[in-house]
């Protein structure tokens, strides 16, 4: 009898394994939405699949009966335009001055204090501030999610460019290099691959800041179309935008997984492939 | 070589300490062009500090070295090639950029000071001299590899063209063969060997092997301390106990032979 630890499912074995929770979670919640339903028929927490069906129709592809709109197409749009500008910024400034941190101490010594004091900032709590000086247009929800992700951007692209052996920065040197050059053809590349992973990792904290700030103040966005059905106790169109949701961030960051294999086949070839 | 040209190397009453700690002390020697200096010594006793010193990493705190009868430069330069035992070659480059990018570092057109890259004819004789050299180490097959694609010796190789490329004047390695097989170690020493005598390299290389540093040096120097404070060890520092010149070629057994029989306690 071999040990627990060294048993492995076979290849439909993990996959089935896989599949196991979720469909026991779709079996409870059938279950319980269906014996909710048989004593309430017009009970909202737990609808039907037919509701969720209907929900997904209404929001989805019938133009909406007030604007005349796509509902959940003009939602993903405005929340995905936020969501893409928060973290592109935050990507950008994350990797100029995790970069530049990491490189020179003249620009480490002033911006590094800065930039840790920032990221204990919790951000909602100037969310207040940002609408008094932003407006509550679409600036203040970008510089949220800004504020949220890009310190912790900053200080992870900082501590992998500390990372980077110095014996490379060294050989650059004895290649002639001059400290730009350096950057651009020995920093920046081996960088950007772990620019992508930092992103992934901020993709959910963008995504929290980005629903906080529609719930409080919007007129169009994922989060603002579930705070505001909220109040019918709309589960069924709540539930679907979730499930949409939770698909459109997988999506991005199975793409930026692609993106960065595809790119920086290197980085990924090394240590048997253990970057996923 | 006649000693009556000029060194390349002087080095005069160096000094290292780090604080209280006395690293190296009263080191005086000059070495001359196409010199191969095997350098070995019990560990922590300063080879790597020697190292950086010639390399510009780190300062001495008394003394000078010159190059060519001038100051070093105080920061790494390409006078100085290095190849140090790993992470010296560029993971997320194929053996061929990474051979080119000395060049590609010209500063004699825009693009490369601008983004570190040649372009057009200047690239393609850049990608020319480059092959030329992975030839020469026997990496021409490998030129489209990346260095996670290539074996530990087949890297150390990659390194050592990388450096070539920029033409040293001094090649400084740091246990380049330390982390290799023994027999990938054989075919490392012919080839260090060979570019050694055909370039008329001026070598300094830190080895732990002591038959590596007798087979392939032209001159060998033994770092140790002479004085020793039991109660503080860190009062004073290793210099060159031993400088020996040695025919090159012969193994390490006949050399040590010859100098048992000279009666020099070297290990
Ligand atoms: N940056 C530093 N700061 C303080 N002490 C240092 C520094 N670098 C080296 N030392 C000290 O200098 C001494 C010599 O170190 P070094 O690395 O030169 O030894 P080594 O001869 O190369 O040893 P090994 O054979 O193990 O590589 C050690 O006692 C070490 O603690
Ligand atoms: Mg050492």
């Amino acid at each position: 009898m071999t040990r627990i630890i060294n048993r492995q499912p076979s290849r439909y074995g993990r996959l089935a394994l896989g599949f196991l929770p979720f469909v026991i979670l779709l079996l409870v919640y059938i279950v319980a939405s269906d014996a909710r339903l048989a004593e309430n028929s017009a009970d909202k927490l737990l609808p039907s699949f037919q509701s969720f069906a209907d929900a997904v129709v209404r929001m989805g592809f019938e133009p909406s009966k007030r604007t005349g709109e796509y509902l959940l197409l003009n939602d993903t749009l405005s929340s995905l335009q936020r969501l893409m500008m928060g973290v592109g910024l935050s990507a950008f400034i994350g990797l100029v001055i995790g970069v530049g941190n990491g490189m020179v101490p003249y620009m480490r010594s002033p911006l590094s204090p800065l930039v840790t004091a920032i990221s204990l900032i919790p951000p909602m709590a100037i969310l207040p501030i940002l609408f008094i000086i932003f407006g509550l247009g679409e600036l203040s929800k970008v510089v949220l999610i800004v504020i949220g992700i890009c310190p912790i951007i900053i200080r992870d692209i900082q501590l992998r460019t500390d990372d980077l052996p110095p014996e490379q920065l060294i050989k650059a040197q004895t290649l002639g290099g001059s400290s730009w050059q350096i950057i651009v053809r020995v920093v920046l590349p081996q960088i950007m691959p772990r620019l992508i992973e930092a992103v992934r990792l901020t993709l959910g904290s963008a995504w929290l800041f980005l629903i906080a700030a529609e719930a409080i103040a919007a007129t169009d966005g994922l989060g603002y179309r579930i705070f505001l059905v909220r109040r019918y106790m709309a589960m069924d169109v709540i539930l679907p935008y979730v499930l949409w949701i939770t698909t459109l961030a997988f999506a991005m960051d199975w793409s930026l997984k692609r993106v960065s294999i595809l790119l920086f086949p290197w980085y990924h070839g090394t240590q048997g492939g253990g970057h996923d | 070589m006649t000693k009556s040209e000029k060194p390349i190397i002087q080095i005069k009453n160096l000094w290292k300490e780090y604080g209280d700690n006395v690293v190296l002390e009263r080191i005086n020697l000059d070495v001359y062009e196409g010199e191969f200096v095997s350098i070995v010594g019990a560990s922590g006793c300063g080879k790597t500090t020697f190292l950086n010193l010639m390399l510009g990493t780190e300062q001495p705190s008394r003394g000078s070295i010159l190059l060519d009868e001038a100051p070093l430069d105080p920061e790494p330069s390409t006078e100085r090639g290095i190849v140090f035992q790993k992470y010296s070659v560029f993971p997320h480059m194929t053996a061929l950029e990474n051979v080119m990018l000395g060049e590609e570092f010209s500063k004699t057109s825009m693009s490369s000071v601008a983004m570190g890259r040649l372009i057009g004819r200047a690239k393609e004789d850049a990608r020319e001299n480059a092959m030329a050299i992975l030839e020469q180490v026997g990496l021409s097959q490998a030129a489209n590899k990346y260095p996670s694609e290539l074996s530990g010796g087949m890297q150390q190789r990659l390194a050592i063209a990388q450096a070539l490329i920029k033409k040293p004047r001094i090649l400084l390695l740091d246990e380049p063969f330390g982390a290799l097989d023994p027999g990938i170690r054989k075919d490392m020493h012919q080839l260090i060997g060979q570019l050694w005598q055909e370039q008329k390299l001026t070598v300094f290389m830190i080895t732990h092997d002591l038959s590596e540093g007798f087979l392939l040096g032209s001159r060998l120097w033994v770092f140790d301390k002479t004085r020793q404070d039991s109660h503080a060890p860190e009062r004073f520092g290793a210099h060159i106990t031993f400088d020996i010149p040695l025919s090159t070629g012969k193994s390490g057994e006949e050399e040590l032979e010859r100098l048992k029989a000279t009666e020099l306690d070297v290990a």
